[in-house]
């Protein structure tokens, strides 16, 4: 039995504490296609990691099923899922080298010992660790344990690889590389993968989907793209990049966006629900601009504080009802304390609807 | 500060080293004489070849308790999981004379079990006779698989349960994931408390001495050699009962650098429900038997304690019971005297040791000093020596006055049984003391010292309430030492200055049962007394801290 697999976790509902107890994981379904790379994000509680642990079998489920290929695996033990899996702190076993680290699972598969120290030679390669077969755990860097912890749920070519957060614990920088390695090594496996973060910029660097869940519920499933365009609902919108939600009213293919009393009609579009019981427009820093104070079409504010990112300038800009929108602008047009306007220039706008 | 540490480092010397290479120059008395002597004697190889024996076997049999047991009750959940859990740990509240008393009032010849059983299998003899080597591992392993148990406990609570999630996830089954896994990460716990159980045993006095019938071991061999007079032989039997436990203790160090392993992950294992009908149905009755053997011993002693002295003769129990023994050691004059002499030598001791081992502990926490190693060795090395060691090395230094070798007269006076207590709580003191000072961010010292705190608040406010759990815990490991202390209060005591352990065996010896019972009651009630004070201490502590925050 070798290849990827496709995962299906079908009504899975977890509750900790008895029968009556809260649900960790609340009649979650999630579909991962052979090869795909599927991300279950969310804040810490969101019941990503429970939904892990019982599609690795380290956790029962109460209701629901675990299906790979089709086939009912709900009650079989981790041993037996063919699965592999990398752990938070990457649980290395520190007793072993870290060839005997890689090899562990081709030992219990009853691989000869010579085969099993070709493989695991060739899978530390695979992660860029040629060489490194007789060190100790102890003697590697976060990053380096990190690839071991990939080499070794990878060297026994597993039908579907489960990580758990597994960039958190690498410094910002480390892991903005081991983004991209990651994602390159999965696609040159062509694994079939399902991957826990809280971070949203792991999800959507690495993903093929993304799947938001919150309080133990999936509250939407897409494409990168698709949550951050169009979020399905307020916690979405949230979560997903940096916005700010205002009162809308839709009129067909438009909408009115009324912030401190004034009102701009632009194109808009429902990303979900029905747009007759009101919405909220989602306002992203990016998909605004500003004009000077008495330009039509803009909203009159205060610039409140100015912050260089990189590339662009962030500007917090107080409008007249009290909310304060974040705009992206390429220059320092203006200084904290000045009067500005702010206008929308992106269109269509993404509404969350009823 | 640092200039205290030329004192400290006389002291520990004079008392510590000093005892030893008395010891060992005086196996060299007479150039190899006595080591010959050694050598070519029969019963001193027996002595020496059955304590190795009886200590690895000791470890053996504690390790085939302690081990399953700690997984059964940190891993597993079952109905009497607590109750056992509680009753895993008594047999090390016994003081250790006090277990042995107990075995022979339950197990021996004419013990309550023997007894039983000889009347169920109908038999004219009793079943077995507990004596000989075997009798001292059965002992041995009783109340020192307590070491495996919790030492194995301690590192499965801190063991990452994500390796064996790992281990199970990569294809391993329960067996391989046991021995190629969990086992060896938790060698370093397990190979701490083998050391602890072979070093005890191979130190280990009163089972050999009640139990050992003809048998010779090295602990007791010295004792008879001292009495017998032969004193050379008994330095060459006490420096290879020491080297014998150094080298042990060298295994060990050794073995550990090896393998230092640092867990980096934060899970720990839940206790899953033992799912098997079977062994629900087992664990059970098991677990009540396995409480009913190890309480059975504590209230075999309290039993004991009301029999009237001279009443119990062929009968399975007691036949009479009185509270006459408890009013004798009272109001009797001659029965009085242990009990007072092991409270004012056990204090006396315990704060010797407080006091010299904050310092020293200070010392090896926060300076830096000519001699550091020195003292590390110092106050580590009285518990690698076995107790009958120190004792010899005690009786042959301190025997006589004489300025210029630095020596004084102790022995037969009333001091030299608080000395070797004192010595042999050196090393628990400072370790818990160390231990506690290591957790306080030295950087703490400097920002009081810069805030403007004088030398006598930084002590006060910073160093001390950081050393406190380890003062408290250290001092009633200490005390508790102390007060049951057998084996140097045997080589070394006075009538002026027995303690009660001494005077249990007395009247073990007399026939007196229900005496020796009696005061082993007050012993134990002592070491209660010490524990609920030590926990008293740190409630308070606790109790201000809150009302502060």
């Amino acid at each position: 039995m070798s290849g990827a697999g496709s995962l299906a976790l079908t009504d899975l509902t977890r509750r900790f504490g008895g029968p009556n107890g809260p649900a960790a994981v609340d009649h979650v379904t999630v579909t991962v296609a052979e090869g795909e790379l599927l991300a279950l994000v969310g804040a810490s509680g969101s019941g990503k990691t429970t939904t892990l642990r019982i599609a690795a079998g380290y956790e029962p489920a109460d209701e629901g099923r675990v299906e790979l290929d089709g086939k009912d695996i709900t009650r079989l033990p981790p041993q037996r899922r063919d699965f592999g899996m990398v752990f938070q702190h990457y649980a290395l076993f520190p007793h072993l080298s870290v060839e005997d680290n890689v090899a562990f699972g081709l030992e219990a598969r009853g691989v000869g010992r010579t085969e099993r120290i070709a493989r695991a030679r060739g899978a530390l390669a695979g992660v860029g660790l040629e060489g490194a077969g007789g060190r100790g755990i102890q003697s590697l860097s976060g990053g380096e344990q990190q690839r071991v912890a990939v080499a070794r749920a990878l060297v026994i070519e597993p039908r579907v690889l489960l990580l758990d957060e597994p960039l958190s614990n690498l410094d910002p920088t480390l892991r903005q590389a081991m983004r991209d390695e990651l994602r390159a090594i999965l696609r040159r496996q062509r694994v079939t993968a399902l991957f826990v973060t809280h971070d949203q910029e792991d999800a959507f660097a690495i993903a093929d989907r993304v799947a938001l869940m919150d309080k133990g519920r999936v509250l939407q499933i897409g494409t990168p793209e698709m949550l951050y365009d169009a979020p399905a609902t307020q916690t979405v919108a949230k979560f997903v990049g940096r916005s700010t939600l205002v009162p809308a009213v839709p009129d067909g293919d438009h909408a009115v966006i009324t912030v401190g009393g004034v009102p701009i009609r632009v194109r808009a579009v429902c990303s979900s629900g029905s747009p007759g019981l009101g919405a909220l427009a989602v306002l992203r820093p990016e998909g605004l601009g500003l004009t000077p104070p008495d330009g039509s079409g803009a909203w009159p504010g205060v610039v409140q504080s100015r912050r260089f990112v990189g590339a662009v300038y962030a500007y917090r800009v107080a409008v007249a009802d009290g909310r304060v929108l974040e705009v992206l602008a390429a220059d320092k047009r203006a200084e904290e304390g000045d009067n500005v306007g702010v206008r929308i220039l992106r269109q269509p706008v993404a509404l969350v609807c009823g | 500060m640092v200039w205290i540490s030329i004192p400290l480092l006389l002291l520990l010397v004079w008392t510590v080293i000093y005892p030893n290479i008395a010891v060992v120059a005086g196996s060299f008395g007479h150039g190899l004489e006595y080591w010959h002597a050694f050598a070519s004697s029969p019963s001193d190889r027996e002595a020496l070849w059955t304590s190795l024996w009886i200590s690895v076997a000791s470890v053996v049999a504690s390790v085939a308790i302690g081990l399953p047991l700690a997984f059964l009750l940190t891993r597993m959940e079952f109905r009497g999981r607590r109750v056992l859990q509680a009753a895993a740990t008594m047999p090390a509240a016994l003081p250790p004379l006090v277990g042995v008393i107990a075995f022979l009032f339950l197990y021996g010849e004419s013990g309550v079990i023997t007894r039983v059983v000889q009347i169920l299998l109908r038999r004219d003899t009793p079943p077995w006779t507990l004596s000989g080597a075997w009798a001292i591992v059965f002992v041995h392993a009783y109340t020192m698989y307590v070491y495996v148990y919790l030492f194995v406990s301690a590192g499965l609570e801190r063991y990452d349960s994500a390796l064996d999630e790992a281990a199970s996830g990569l294809g391993a089954g329960t067996f391989r994931r046991l021995y190629r896994v969990t086992l060896p990460m938790l060698t370093p716990a397990l190979a701490g408390a083998c050391l602890l159980v072979f070093m005890s045993s191979l130190g280990s006095f009163s089972a050999p001495y009640v139990f050992g019938g003809g048998l010779r071991v090295l602990a007791t061999q010295i004792v008879t050699s001292r009495l017998n007079g032969a004193m050379g032989v008994a330095y060459v039997e006490t420096t290879v009962l020491a080297v014998s436990a150094v080298a042990a203790l060298a295994l060990l160090r050794w073995f550990e650098g090896r393998r230092r392993y640092v867990a980096t992950g934060k899970g720990r294992a839940l206790r899953v429900p033992l799912r098997s009908p079977l062994a629900r149905a087992v664990t059970l009755p098991t677990a009540l038997i396995a409480v009913v053997v190890l309480v059975l011993p504590h209230l075999m002693i309290v039993l004991v304690s009301f029999a009237r002295d001279g009443a119990w003769t062929t009968q399975v129990l007691p036949p009479e019971y009185t509270w006459d023994n408890f009013r004798r050691l009272v109001t009797d004059t001659s029965l009085l005297p242990p009990i007072r002499n092991s409270i004012i030598m056990t204090v006396l001791a315990t704060v010797a040791d407080v006091v010299v081992c904050s310092v020293a502990a200070y010392l090896l926490v926060f300076r830096r000093f000519y001699g550091r190693r020195l003292l590390g060795v110092l106050v580590a090395l009285p518990w690698a020596i076995p107790p009958t060691a120190i004792a010899i090395g005690l009786a042959s230094t301190f025997n006589r006055t004489d300025i210029s070798a630095a020596r004084v007269l102790l022995v037969g006076t009333f001091w030299i049984l608080p000395l070797a207590y004192f010595i042999r709580g050196v090393p628990l003191v400072a370790s818990a003391i160390e231990g506690s000072l290591r957790q306080l961010d030295p950087s703490l010292e400097e920002a009081a010292l810069g805030l403007g705190a004088g030398w006598w608040q930084t002590l006060r406010h910073v160093i001390y309430p950081a050393a406190r759990p380890g003062l408290v815990a250290g001092a009633t490991l200490a005390a508790i030492t102390a007060v049951g202390e057998f084996v140097a209060s045997e080589v070394l005591y006075t009538h002026a200055n027995r303690p009660i352990s001494v005077e249990i065996l007395a009247q073990v010896r007399a026939f007196a049962f229900g005496t020796a019972a009696a005061y082993s009651v007050v012993l134990i009630g002592i070491v209660l007394l010490i524990t609920l004070l030590a926990r008293a201490a740190e409630d308070g502590r606790r109790g201000v801290m809150a009302l502060r925050s």
